[in-house]
């Protein structure tokens, strides 16, 4: 008992509704009896909740409200992308690829989050979001002014028009608001499926831990937190880089299914999205995030005359995180009908 | 009958200040000299000189907004001093972070409840042993042995300190959902695991019964005799004061009018005038 965390159970479950759809949707896909609808939307799907998991880190347990979530995804999906073309010849195996890709991507959205980190983790709530929401739109900004080309001297890179003055026989990777065309479709279902696990257990296993319960003090009373010796900067930085990771690694795998990728894919709306499927699944459930985020990417495409809605409930409910991150009334209701991670009845 | 507290006798250093007798052969563990801060025209602490015996139990009074909290709020570096020095263990904390002086041995707890309310009561101790952790986050996320050890022995010495203060059997439930009483007791066992050398208690009877009162004091001079450390307390309720204190100081108006043992405070004219009252002098 005493090795058991006491969100034990509520942990299984969601590794088990996940391995349980996989289990079900794969074998179907392998026979062919999916609508080719549904299997196009597998890896996307696998995609937006792993950005979920990953915004609801930042939101739900480092409790830091992230608007540009997106800019994240864009660097991961570049650097993949990139990364994978790179690799077409060196590497054989798509999923081994597919892996270095994804891993490539995690990197370099960690960096960024860093960097980022620096200037937006000394900000508190309204501040922070609007910098991020920045964030995302410098990333839009500078992906569309990229060029990047690859012959046998290596990486050419130019801003804002293209100066790669790349060799004959080289290839432009990312050409400016074009983005990166001809991409490898190594992304699979069971890859995006493995990634999910994994997102799920680093959070599982930091939440559980020295670190992500310094993560949540500062979360829940950053004074109390310094008062027992916590450095708030150091632990919002890590959760932040961590998410940032994830969210890139999502991009990647999100990029790897399309034959093209644009930086505009990756803006203010789908920031937003993402937030959406976090505040509907509920601030720190993880399961939640995961249901939302597939049932939500799917819905539209089920109701597709019911689309027109969906920015009218985006604005509704951007203005409900907005006020109840503000008002200590509605927090509380918040709290009392979201389920918590942190449920008394949980214990193991 | 409330019990009799063993309380040292006060004896002066050569600098004349007075600390209890058996810690004259050990350097204080805090001294402040002319600790002051202004917030605007307003100074809330002015010239205030405070020295701590190693395992004394001192008392910080004085009316309501004397700048009792703001003094703590100074030693724990939550403000910066306008004016004056803080020496804890003989360092300067000049330039610390508020992090920075509880690894080197200041915890407190606080006078309007600070606990982590959504997590469960253990979580909360365990978040006080934070820095007598060591695994890294590598072997936290990959949950190497590392962890499982660290995670173990941390555990075990959370549900010690919660024993403490006869809160083992509340271990899993939300430190929110705990009794006011409890609440407070929690607080301070979860600052007593940062293993400090100074402990500041804000008010630590505020909302208590007066049998919860009786254990409270029990439990301060427990946990002094156990780890042979200083507690520095603010608090209202004279009979806590005057029955654990060793040295007392008393603020009016962010200025020092008195400082010495219980039996001298009683007596003094300018507390009296300024606090206890007449019928403060009768009950204590
Ligand atoms: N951050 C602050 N800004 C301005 N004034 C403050 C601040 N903190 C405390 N004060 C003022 O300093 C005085 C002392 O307050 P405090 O230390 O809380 O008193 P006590 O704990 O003795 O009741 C009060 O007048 C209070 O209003
Ligand atoms: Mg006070």
């Amino acid at each position: 008992m005493m090795n058991r965390n006491k969100n034990f159970g509520r942990n299984l479950l969601t590794f088990a509704v996940v391995i349980a759809a996989y289990a079900i949707l794969q074998p179907m896909v392998l026979a062919g009896s999916v609508s080719a609808t549904l299997k196009g939307m597998l890896v996307p799907i696998c995609a937006y909740v792993a950005m979920a998991l990953s915004l609801n880190l930042t939101v739900g347990v480092l409790g830091e409200l992230s608007l540009g979530h997106a800019g994240f995804m864009s660097v991961g999906a570049f650097a993949g992308a990139t990364t994978a073309i790179a690799l077409q010849q060196a590497v054989a195996s798509a999923p081994l690829r597919l892996a270095i890709a994804l891993a490539v991507a995690a990197v370099f959205a960690a960096l960024v989050g860093f960097l980022i980190g620096i200037p937006v983790l000394r900000l508190n709530g309204d501040y922070l979001a609007i910098v991020t929401l920045a964030f995302g739109e410098i990333i839009k900004s500078i992906f569309n002014n990229l060029y990047l080309g690859l012959d046998d001297r290596g990486f050419h890179v130019s801003l804002l028009e293209d100066r790669t003055g790349l060799a004959e026989e080289g290839r432009m990777i990312i050409a400016g608001p074009m983005g990166i065309g001809n991409i490898p479709k190594i992304a699979s279902f069971t890859g995006g499926f493995i990634l999910i696990l994994l997102c799920l257990a680093v959070i599982f296993n930091l939440v559980n831990s020295r670190q992500g319960r310094a993560v949540m003090a500062i979360r829940d009373n950053r004074i109390a937190a310094e008062s027992v010796g916590i450095p708030v900067t150091k632990y919002k930085m890590m959760a932040f880089v961590i998410s940032a990771a994830m969210a890139g690694a999502a991009g990647a795998l999100f990029s790897l299914n399309y034959s093209t990728v644009v930086a505009n894919k990756f803006d203010f709306n789908t920031s937003i999205l993402i937030l959406v499927f976090v505040v509907f699944g509920g601030l720190g459930n993880m399961l939640g995030s995961v249901i939302a985020a597939a049932a939500l990417t799917i819905l539209p495409e089920a109701l597709r005359s019911f689309s027109n809605y969906r920015m009218l409930i985006y604005a509704i409910v951007l203005i409900l995180v907005m006020l109840a991150t503000n008002n200590p009334t509605l927090k509380m209701l918040i709290g009392r009908t979201i389920p918590k991670r942190k449920g008394a009845a949980e214990s193991a | 009958m409330p019990k009799e507290f063993k309380r040292g006798k006060l004896a002066p250093l050569p600098s004349n200040v007075l600390i209890p007798e058996r810690d004259l052969d050990k350097s204080p563990i805090l001294e402040c000299r002319r600790l002051g801060i202004d917030f605007g025209g307003l100074r809330a602490v002015d010239d205030l000189d405070l020295t701590i015996g190693r395992t004394e139990i001192a008392g910080l009074i004085g009316p309501n907004g004397a700048g009792k909290t703001t003094v703590f709020n100074l030693l724990t570096k939550v403000y910066n001093p306008t004016r004056g020095s803080i020496l804890l263990d003989g360092t300067d904390t000049a330039g610390k972070t508020t992090v920075q002086v509880n690894r080197m041995g200041i915890a407190r707890t606080f006078q309007n409840i600070r606990l982590f309310h959504n997590q469960s009561v253990l979580d909360n101790v365990l978040i006080g042993l934070h820095n007598s952790m060591t695994c890294s986050l590598a072997s936290s996320i990959l949950r190497l042995p590392s962890y499982w050890k660290n995670e173990k022995i941390a555990r075990e010495r959370a549900m010690e300190y919660l024993s403490l203060f006869g809160l083992e059997s509340h271990a899993n439930e939300l430190a929110g959902s705990l009794p006011y009483g409890a609440q407070r007791r929690l607080e301070i066992a979860r600052a007593l695991a940062t293993n400090p050398s100074l402990l500041l208690l804000d008010e630590p009877a505020a909302g208590m019964n007066p049998s919860e009162t009786a254990e409270l004091m029990e439990n301060i001079v427990r946990i002094r005799d156990t780890f042979q450390i200083a507690v520095l307390l603010i608090e209202h309720d004279m009979n806590l004061v005057m029955g654990i204190c060793e040295g007392i100081c008393v603020l009016n108006f962010g200025k020092v009018i008195a400082k010495g043992s219980p039996e001298q405070i009683r007596e003094n004219p300018a507390v009296i005038e300024a606090y206890l009252g007449r019928k403060g002098v009768a009950e204590a």
